[in-house]
């Protein structure tokens, strides 16, 4: 039953690129070339690029150096570099790291491999809204902590983390900070200055620039080590000759998102909200799952008793509408999401959890289009759960 | 990911419902894993005249659910009971290898109400047919 148009309302596991984004690089794919490590013409006009776009991501985050901006391959080298750089150079001061439960599995994977190889990881729990419980991170550290990392927003409940105090108390100890700020960046304001960030993992795929590209913010004076190795480029911090166009479209996302911040949040907190309110009214048992308030614009992440996510998934995709599930069938590993859990919902009930994220590309159309939708989708997958009791069918 | 076969069973289930004076009932999974199964069956002269299903799962799961009744209705108790896991898989053109275990519960649903339909009516099983544990409480994966 293909439809014409699709509703794409997945947007946290990929965002379609800005087509602006793509004028900005296509000159480096055709008549713009050369190494930005040239002293001649050709590469002076790259390196020209290169510093552009690195002042315009410095300039979205309030980083007061733009030296401050490593280019990356993306969110997942940021974290790497991050977590295992400080780790490593900072082994002689203590091998405690914390942590948040509800990390992305790329900084909880890195997490893993430290606790492997010497470190000892304390993860800290959140509320049932998917807050970080700040006490537990006061008690967590200690003085062998070297690092603190709680993600800015998380990327399944879309909950807004309080990151200057957690920041604060990292300080306190003489830890370093890091935030995975992937779901965040470009679509909240972030001041890394004020919010006493020392590292910060962006991406670009997820802000409407090319997949493939990242930033990572390293406050001057930070020690850590590089993981990659090589000519010594990006400060030494990342060698490799750059990525200048997709860092030049990185930079035009970052510009993008700086200048429409503001007007498109609204935009999309308006279509969140309208979503959040029909399905509460319109289905029983149906509930929100993070904070009602302290979430990314674009996130709004639902669950329905007696119905799993999967289904309800490829439901709504005959439909025409695309979004996405934390259930366990939906995943790699066969597990709910760890994000759920940790906020105390139980197994089954995260079963029948519905993440849709909207972006640039989504209109107010695309949020009526689902919430008609849902009723009956929800409806009939009732009607053949045997554990739905009977007035819900 | 899915087969047309699957996305065909899953967009239109055969046979959804319960058989409220069912000979047999089988349940099978845990909601807590992301499936559960129930099947119910009527049985004629040693046959199997009608089978129905609830199901709470992913579309692999709905689908193996739906699969089973089409391929049971009709059979004899002794063909059902053979009816494996990967006879629903090849009928429904294969499943993602991820699926075949965790939602492929089908046939252990229908051999579970085969065996309730047995025991209900002091039936011995054919001593060929393994007799497992009827709920997990583990999600095995």
């Amino acid at each position: 039953m293909s439809q014409e148009r699709v509703s794409y309302l997945d947007n946290a596991s990929y965002s379609p690129m800005d087509p602006r984004v793509l004028e900005a690089m296509l000159p480096f794919f055709k008549e713009s070339y050369g190494n930005p490590s040239s002293p001649h013409a050709k590469g002076s006009e790259m390196k020209a690029a290169l510093e552009g776009a690195r002042s315009k991501v410095a300039s979205l985050v309030g980083a007061e150096r733009p030296a401050e901006i490593i280019f990356t391959s993306g969110a997942t080298e940021g974290i790497n570099t991050a977590l295992r750089g400080v780790a490593a150079r900072n082994r002689d001061r203590g091998n405690h790291i914390v942590a948040s439960a509800i990390e992305h599995v790329s900084v909880r994977n890195v997490l893993k491999y430290l606790s492997k190889n010497g470190f000892e990881v304390t993860y800290v729990p959140v509320d049932s809204n998917g807050i970080v419980d700040v006490d537990a991170v006061r008690r967590a550290v200690t003085e062998k902590t070297v690092l603190v990392t709680v993600m800015y927003a998380n990327n399944e409940v879309g909950t807004i983390q309080p990151i200057k105090e957690i920041a604060e108390i990292a300080h306190s100890k003489k830890a370093y900070f890091h935030t995975d700020a992937t779901a965040a960046a470009g679509k909240i304001p972030i001041d890394v200055v004020r919010e006493g960030i020392d590292l910060m993992t962006v991406s670009s795929g997820d802000m409407g620039g090319p997949y493939g590209v990242g930033a990572l913010y390293v406050k001057r004076g930070t020690r850590m080590e590089p993981l990659i190795i090589g000519g010594g480029q990006e400060g030494g911090l990342r060698s490799g000759t750059e990525n200048v166009a997709g860092i030049a479209g990185m930079g035009m996302a970052a510009e993008l998102a700086k200048a429409e911040m503001e007007v498109e949040g609204r935009r999309l907190s308006e279509i969140r909200d309208g979503i959040i309110s029909r399905v509460l009214k319109g289905i029983p048992h149906a509930f929100l799952n993070g904070h009602p308030t302290r979430r990314l614009p674009g996130n709004v992440n639902l669950r329905f008793s007696f119905i799993e996510g999967e289904s309800l998934v490829l439901s709504l995709d005959m439909e025409g509408i695309e979004v996405s599930s934390g259930s366990a069938c939906s995943s790699k590993t066969l597990e709910p999401s760890h994000v759920l859990i940790a906020m105390g919902i139980d197994h089954a009930e995260a079963q029948g959890s519905l993440l849709i994220s909207l972006g640039r590309r989504t209109t107010k159309e695309d949020g009526i289009r689902l919430t008609d939708a849902l009723p009956n989708i929800v409806k009939g997958l009732r009607e053949m759960s045997p554990i739905a009791p009977p007035e819900v069918r | 990911m899915y087969s047309q076969k699957v996305m065909d069973h899953f967009r239109h289930p055969r046979n959804v419902g319960e058989i409220k004076d069912a000979d047999g009932i089988g349940k099978v999974g845990n909601p807590v894993c992301g499936d559960l199964m129930w099947i119910f069956i009527k049985v004629k002269d040693n046959k199997l005249v009608d089978v129905k299903f609830k199901t709470f799962g992913c579309g692999a799961a709905i689908a193996t659910s739906s699969m089973i009744t089409e391929i049971a209705i009709g059979k004899t108790i002794e063909e059902a009971l053979r009816i494996t896991r990967q006879n629903v898989a090849d009928a429904l053109d294969g499943l993602p290898p991820i699926k075949m275990h965790c939602s492929n519960l089908a046939a252990d649903g229908l051999k579970a109400a085969i065996l309730d339909y047995m025991k209900k009516n002091n039936i011995t099983p054919p001593d060929w047919v393994k007799i497992e544990p009827e709920h997990e409480e583990k999600c095995d994966v």
